[in-house]
């Protein structure tokens, strides 16, 4: 492997981590600089991330990095990108990035205060889960995995609404708890095979039918707790409604994401015998989330609670996805990642807005945004409809393909679930349209009388995300251009 | 028979012993200097432990085996015992310069501890380790109650009746390992660490009881469940610097004297249930405590069980029980330096209530302390405690303890909760002065908070569910809160010495924590 691309990925989590040390460090009185340098450090990663794809190529890490670190616990510093990772490196990127830009214009109200603080902790967030994406041995996975509890908990308890110190608390042990199971599954693979090396371990080389099952019991509770996968899903809706917008953003699209990429990357490659014999039982769940995250919605009465409830029907779908176990299903889960992280970020942004101006994200309160502020309503139908997956939007493809490939799998039990996921899909479009009827339609309530435009902050950190969810939508190859190969040699391994 | 005594292999001890007489001596001589002397022979400790792992020896040998054994393992436990007599004299200097506690008399007492650690750390037989356990913590007794109290202030018997309270309990647990030795001796004849056994045929049985007295011998030092009791009651009452060495150089002394039997003696199901007792019990009771020596007290327990679990699979375990307990000593020294340095030489470790909001001013012990408590929980930022847990769940799955491993795992998650709340209180608001918005006449039309308040955005929709959140959101301000808490608390100088102390165990924390493999080439040699 050539040495700068190495540099490269080793800076993708070196600059952000000294950004973080940087500004923390700055003297008091630099508080909109410090939130001003964060940005710039989180951009310089943003371009860094980007460039990642130039050594591309279709077999194997396009850049692959090695070293010993712990040999006693058997960890390797190794990190490598491919398609799978890829497109989710560029999002946490481009998210963080949009994040500590609008940081710089606007500091939740209450809690630390201090902005730069929580520039900062966005940066740490950025290096964990970044971290998450590119490991390539399973302990340093689960290193990052850990990186990002605590700083998010502090992002919520700190920055948060009324009732931020419980929602926090409650996320932070509930996916504590996700993080201690993949700790023992991740011992349970590496003691088995002696050897924590994900290229070598997937397709499940060297493991027993045995350890796999148990290992993939475990590691599929793990990612379940922060997918989150339905009935395991609880912290969610609390730790949203209550975070700050930024919080939200990169908690919605890409921390939930380490969920899923952890079951596609670990669940699947390292135990495709112990995920083949789960299957069902994830079928059944996903199909469970979509079904109970879709009647919740059409129940909710606040904004940001139906916004984080709707990421469950539609984690729900990604997980069928992988539940399939086909090829198709599989790219259905990563291009519908991608997707939900793009359009639900936007959402919170959008939610963020509205609740900053109206005090209140109480659906009866809201109404007639339209009247009052017509581009804001006009964004937030935007990403409402391209959350229900119209097509030619990004939501289109990982719902439409889940429900297809579970269709293909064919069998009495594959075709009800394919039945009922997209009966699910109806109710996410009958929960989006109504959330436009209550907030967007009728007459203008009091909350919204008085609101102001969209600040050109805003537009700058909306635009990205708005054209990335037209873009994906028409070229869904942009997310998935480079996924054939790696995930023809995930499902290759599966019985 | 004439033994030939190796002095170098002695180098250590002598080196730690000569600390405790130069102590004396400067103390009857020059009536000063007790406490440099004592820094500095803690030094030449670590440099005499350091030595002699370089040039491994031993002494005090029979015809097959010695009673003075020098390894890795002898080597990072007697340079973490002076490093730790090191640091908590460092702790104290403060309150000994303010006559807290009379000088020589604290310092001589400290490093002789510190002899016996050494001792405990080479001993090659069990009489040579009790007698080193003993000699850990019979100063100990006296350093629990040391304190002078000036004219005025107000006398009290907590630091008395925690003295007694450890003592009683010591004697009784010394008492208990003596017999179990002696057992132990009876059915198998070896004292010996390198050949213990426990015998065969029909003595076995007295053998196997002997094991088991041992063990519970020994836990009753590292305060593993149900021999725990002494510890919190111990540490509120003792000054928090000795609280401070009772829970990281006394624990240790502890931990290695249950590493050196249990490897060789099958006490594996023992330890075990000890251990799952100790982690929970530990854990479940710490979240209920409101003070804060006493929470770390009750941590310390819970960090006991998880010390204890791969010891449970016998010779096996012992590296990684070891290793955590480097880390664990660490991060918990690290954390009762916050705590002095938060409160000052005179004070004990007060209320958690106490610490509200204390480090909105003192950012850096804020980030010290956020340090020690997340590496205790076993997560970044630092990454020493995260290796830690790493390193005892991968042993215990690697022998076979699966089950054990999984307790350790969710124990992991209980014990989060109180490091939370204590780690959220720091930098919590303080509380808003003024009148609760209920006992108003009509809140709709009482006045507005003022706008300087910062909760004015919480003060809309205040819930019986966030006061818990935020005292301040059901109140009136009438003085801003900041102003009050900055004038009601004035924030006193930290020594330097003791933030000398910190930035070193934070230091070599972070450090460790990105190379724990150090720690480990260390201990295997």
């Amino acid at each position: 492997m050539n040495p700068p691309a190495q540099a490269l990925l080793v800076s993708v989590l070196a600059v952000p981590a000294l950004g973080a040390l940087v500004v923390a460090l700055l003297p008091a009185r630099h508080e909109r600089g410090g939130r001003v340098l964060a940005t710039v450090f989180a951009a310089i990663t943003f371009v860094l991330t980007a460039l990642l794809a130039v050594p591309w190529r279709s077999r194997g890490p396009w850049i692959d990095l090695k070293a010993a670190w712990v040999p006693t616990l058997g960890i390797d510093f190794h990190l490598g990108v491919d398609g799978i990772s890829y497109p989710l490196v560029v999002l946490t990127g481009l998210l963080t990035l949009l994040c500590c830009a609008y940081t710089v214009w606007k500091v939740p109200e209450g809690g630390l205060g201090r902005g730069r603080t929580l520039a900062a902790l966005l940066l740490v967030l950025e290096v964990g889960i970044l971290g998450t994406f590119l490991a390539l041995d399973l302990v340093l996975f689960f290193i990052f995995f850990e990186v990002v509890l605590l700083p998010m908990y502090a992002v919520i308890a700190g920055w948060g609404g009324p009732q931020r110190r419980r929602a926090a608390r409650k996320f932070v042990l509930y996916t504590l708890f996700g993080s201690v199971l993949l700790l023992l599954g991740v011992f349970t693979v590496v003691v088995a095979a002696g050897t924590g090396d994900l290229l070598e371990l997937t397709g499940g080389t060297g493991l027993s039918r045995t350890v796999q099952c148990a290992a993939f019991a475990l590691f599929a509770v793990a990612f379940a707790v922060k997918a989150p996968l339905w009935p395991l899903h609880t912290w969610l809706p609390d730790a949203h409604t209550e975070a700050p917008t930024v919080g939200s953003v990169i908690l919605a699209g890409v921390l939930l994401k380490m969920g899923t990429y952890g079951l596609i990357r670990v669940g699947v490659g390292v135990t495709p015998l112990g995920a083949a014999w789960a299957a069902p039982v994830l079928g059944v769940l996903a199909v469970a989330a979509i079904i109970v995250g879709s009647l919740v919605c059409l129940r909710q009465t606040e904004l940001k609670r139906l916004i984080a409830y709707s990421s469950v029907g539609h984690m729900g779908f990604v997980l069928l996805g992988i539940a399939t176990l086909t090829a198709t299903g599989l790219q259905a889960a990563l291009i519908g990642n991608v997707a939900h992280g793009v359009i639900t970020g936007l959402l919170f942004f959008l939610a963020g807005a509205i609740k900053d101006r109206a005090h209140t994200g109480s659906l009866a309160d809201l109404g007639g945004l339209r009247e009052t502020a017509p581009r804001l309503a006009g964004v937030l139908g935007f990403a409402a409809i391209a959350s229900l997956g119209l097509p030619g939007l990004a939501g289109f493809w990982g719902e439409a393909f889940a429900v297809v490939a579970a269709a293909e799998r064919g069998g009495p039990l594959w075709t009800t679930l394919a039945v009922l996921a997209a009966i699910g899909g109806a109710l996410t479009a009958a929960y989006f349209l109504r959330l436009l009827r209550r907030v967007t339609h009728g007459p203008a309530s009091p909350a919204v009388a008085d609101f102001t435009g969209i600040a050109r902050p805003e537009w700058l950190a909306w635009s990205p995300l708005v054209l990335l969810a037209l873009a994906i939508g028409l070229v869904p190859a942009l997310a998935l251009a480079a996924t054939a190969d790696p995930v023809a040699a995930l499902t290759g391994a599966l019985p | 028979m004439t033994q030939t005594v190796n002095h170098f292999a002695l180098l250590p001890l002598y080196a730690a012993g000569g600390t405790a007489l130069l102590v004396l001596v400067m103390e009857i001589a020059f009536g000063r200097y007790a406490l440099p002397a004592g820094l500095a022979g803690g030094l030449a400790t670590i440099g005499a432990a350091i030595t002699l792992a370089l040039r491994p020896a031993a002494t005090f040998c029979g015809p097959e085996h010695c009673s003075w054994v020098s390894g890795p393992q002898a080597a990072v436990v007697a340079v973490l015992f002076a490093a730790l007599t090191i640091g908590v004299l460092a702790l104290s200097a403060p309150a000994l310069r303010a006559g807290i506690a009379p000088a020589g008399e604290f310092c001589f007492l400290l490093t002789s501890s510190m002899a016996g650690g050494v001792v405990i750390a080479y001993a090659g037989d069990l009489i040579t380790l009790v007698v080193g356990l003993e000699t850990l913590t019979l100063p100990l007794y006296v350093l629990v109650g040391l304190r002078r109290f000036a004219p005025r202030e107000r006398v009290t018997t907590t630091g008395a009746s925690a003295a007694v309270t450890f003592f009683l309990v010591s004697v009784i647990s010394t008492a208990v390992a003596l017999l179990g030795a002696a057992l132990l001796f009876a059915s198998t004849g070896v004292l010996h660490l390198a050949v213990l056994t426990e015998g065969t045929g029909t003595l076995a049985p007295l053998g196997a009881v002997g094991a088991a007295l041992l063990v519970i011998g020994f836990a009753f030092k590292v305060a593993a469940v149900p021999l725990h009791a002494w510890a919190p009651a111990t540490y509120d009452g003792a000054p928090v610097p000795v609280a401070a060495y009772l829970s990281t150089a006394s624990k240790l002394g502890g931990v290695v004297a249950l590493a050196a039997v249990v490897q060789r003696l099958d006490t594996g199901p023992l330890v075990a249930i000890l251990a799952v007792l100790t982690m929970t019990v530990g854990n479940l009771v710490a979240l209920r405590q409101t003070r804060m020596v006493r929470l770390l007290a009750w941590s310390s327990v819970a960090q006991a069980g998880y010390i204890l679990a791969p010891l449970a699979a016998g010779s096996a375990g012992v590296p990684a029980a070891i290793a955590y307990a480097v880390f664990f000593v660490l991060l918990e020294f690290l954390a009762f330096a916050v705590v002095v340095a938060l409160r000052g030489p005179a004070a004990d470790g007060g209320d958690l209530t106490d610490y509200r909001g204390a480090a909105r001013g003192n950012p850096w012990l804020g980030a010290a302390l956020v340090l020690a408590f997340a590496g205790l929980a076993g997560l970044p930022p630092g990454l020493s405690g995260l290796f830690a847990k790493v390193t005892i769940v991968a042993a215990l799955i690697n022998a076979g303890w699966g089950w054990l491993a999984g307790v350790v795992a969710l124990n992991a998650v209980i014990a989060l909760a109180y490091y939370v709340r204590v780690t959220a209180l720091l930098y919590a608001r303080p509380t808003t002065v003024g009148i609760p918005l209920a006992d108003l006449p009509d809140v709709s039309e009482a006045p507005a908070p003022d706008a300087s308040a910062p909760d004015t955005s919480a003060a809309e929709e205040p819930t019986p569910a966030s006061a818990e959140a935020e005292a301040g959101a059901t109140m009136t301000a009438v003085v801003d809160p900041e102003l009050l808490e900055a004038a009601t608390h004035p924030r006193a100088g930290v020594p330097r010495v003791v933030v000398a102390a910190i930035a070193v165990a934070a230091a070599v924390t972070i450090v460790l924590g990105f190379a724990p493999q150090w720690i480990f080439d260390a201990l295997i040699g």
